[in-house]
């Protein structure tokens, strides 16, 4: 390999607005190729709205956000619908589509978007369910499946058009420690079975050291470290040795400070 | 003047969202024609909704026609029998259930049972991230969810309100025949001369675009629905009382224009 590998996803100052509340300014990373970025802060710190960018689901105030060198943010809609079957996104929820079963929703991009038979797309869930660990829960509606299989399912439903970048919202969030570290194991077996490229929002540190080949940590809507596992464990940061040494706020006045950057609008 | 400024802007607000009633629907139009998923499903998709919202509202929709019609019945005939004029209890019925109210209450039926059904499908999706999850996987949840609607409703609005026509009919039929001024015959010719093709048709347009209406509030309600189990309920309800309301309005309009029309001519 000649050079350094190309970035998959190139974002340069992106700005958020929810109302005249500014929740990113301007923030400015890439992701490159088979690399696996996780995404760290604590709540309110806006890693899910910059997830939710960087998919297409908000639109930005300013900035570009390059996908393969598509700036999605002023694609059409069919260019962004040609970059989304390039990406798979697994949600907090699962966000599986409740009135079809596991099987269904795993199938579904695969019957709308591609000529395959249908004999062939059940091969093909069958597979995504096994890489998983769900096998036999092809019948299974997602209220019959527990929290932690309902993330499974939707990381199957992420992988179902075998995509070359994939985004985690929170994979372990509210699962117990065992359920959590399967998680984890299956993210590493994801990317050492494929070359993919992988962006995840999590707030678990243990399992943002685990998997990541970088860390970004976000702080109220700022980028206040990046680099790689080593590099932020040994940052001197201040709000990053806080989130790191789980250090609480010292004074009232930064809660303060947050609850006036949700009323601001309102006044 | 405080008064006129709320009146100001409550109608701007009211036509704002009739206007986008009107965006959503030609959207749909546009993707049914444009949008890149495949036919087939969307026949599927279609066929599904409209057994759920056409063929499973018949029953419940059969009883209460067939009770107005009986009710219409008995309410004519306490005027007309002291007119000695029972013999136009027939054309009372097959008239106003024709005209009006079999399309009226097949909206109503269907306003229950689907548009409301519509709003919180779509809200609980909102609410879990499915619409999300929908548009990442290149599927624009409008072509997705809400074109089938438009038309599994535009086929079966006009269908229900021919059925409830019938059961109408058929209920007003009983009462003549129970009470023993009308065989079976007699009720059919009776109905069948003071029936014009223009009575039905009149009818079968409204219930079109009563079906379109209830769609689009329907899936509008749902689209607007905000965080939280609470809101999905305060979408469904609006749903229904926006779709009712609109129904009478349009319903106004249309058989003021039919009234002109016929004046004209």
């Amino acid at each position: 390999m000649a050079g350094p590998p190309a970035p998959v996803i190139s974002v340069r100052g992106l700005r958020v607005q929810y109302g005249d509340r500014e929740v990113l300014h301007g923030l400015t990373l890439e992701v490159l190729h088979g690399e696996t970025v996780v995404v760290i802060g604590g709540s309110g710190s806006g890693k899910s709205t910059l997830l939710r960018a960087l998919v297409g689901l908000e639109r930005p105030s300013a900035g570009e956000v390059r996908i393969k060198g598509v700036d999605i943010t002023r694609a059409s809609a069919r260019e962004l619908d040609g970059i989304r079957k390039k990406i798979g996104l697994a949600f907090q929820g699962g966000a599986l589509i409740g009135s079809l079963s596991v099987g269904e929703n795993i199938a579904l991009p695969l019957l709308e978007h591609t000529g395959l038979k249908p004999t062939t797309v059940e091969v093909m869930v069958r597979i995504k369910l096994e890489q998983v660990g769900l096998s036999g829960y092809e019948n299974y509606t997602p209220s019959q499946l527990s929290g932690g299989m309902r993330k499974r399912a939707a990381f199957a439903r992420a992988l179902a058009m075998d995509p070359e970048i994939l985004f985690f919202d929170e994979p372990s969030a509210g699962l117990d420690p065992v359920t959590a570290a399967g998680i984890d194991d299956l993210i590493l077996n994801l990317k050492k079975a494929y070359s993919m490229s992988m962006v995840v929002v999590t707030h678990e540190l243990a399992s943002a050291f685990l998997i990541a080949d970088r860390i970004i940590l976000l702080d109220r809507g700022d980028i206040a470290a990046m680099g790689t596992v080593q590099e932020v464990q040994g940052s001197q940061h201040p709000r990053v040795r806080q989130f790191l040494d789980r250090v609480p706020d010292s004074t009232q006045d930064e809660d303060v400070d947050h609850l006036r950057m949700y009323t601001e609008g309102l006044r | 003047m405080p008064f006129v400024a709320e009146v100001g802007a409550a109608s701007e607000r009211s036509v704002a969202y009739v206007g986008g009633l009107a965006q959503l629907f030609w959207k749909s139009l546009r993707l049914l024609f444009l949008s890149p998923l495949k036919r087939s499903r969307l026949a599927q998709r279609t066929v599904h909704q409209a057994m759920s919202a056409g063929v499973g509202a018949l029953p419940i929709l059969s009883l209460i026609t067939f009770f107005v019609g009986v009710i219409i019945a008995l309410q004519g005939a306490y005027q007309l029998q002291r007119l000695g004029a029972m013999q136009l209890v027939a054309s009372l019925v097959s008239i106003s259930i024709t005209r009006e109210l079999g399309p009226l209450i097949t909206a109503i039926v269907v306003i229950g049972r689907s548009g409301s059904a519509f709003a919180a499908e779509i809200g609980t999706m909102r609410v879990t991230e499915e619409l999300d999850a929908l548009e990442t996987m290149a599927l624009d949840p409008v072509a997705y969810l809400v074109v089938p609607k438009f038309l599994a409703m535009a086929v079966m609005m006009p269908c229900l309100a021919i059925w409830s026509d019938c059961m109408g009919v058929l209920g007003g039929c009983v009462f003549g025949i129970v009470s023993g001024n009308f065989t079976l015959g007699s009720y059919t010719i009776a109905t069948r001369d003071a029936l014009v093709a223009h009575d039905i048709t009149t009818g079968i347009v409204k219930s079109l675009v009563f079906g379109l209406v209830i769609t689009a509030v329907g899936c509008q309600e749902g689209f607007s629905t905000g965080a939280g189990a609470e809101e999905v309920g305060r979408s469904t309800t609006s749903a229904v009382v926006i779709s009712i309301l609109l129904v009478i309005v349009i319903d106004l309009v249309f058989t003021t224009l039919f009234y002109l029309a016929r004046g004209a001519a």
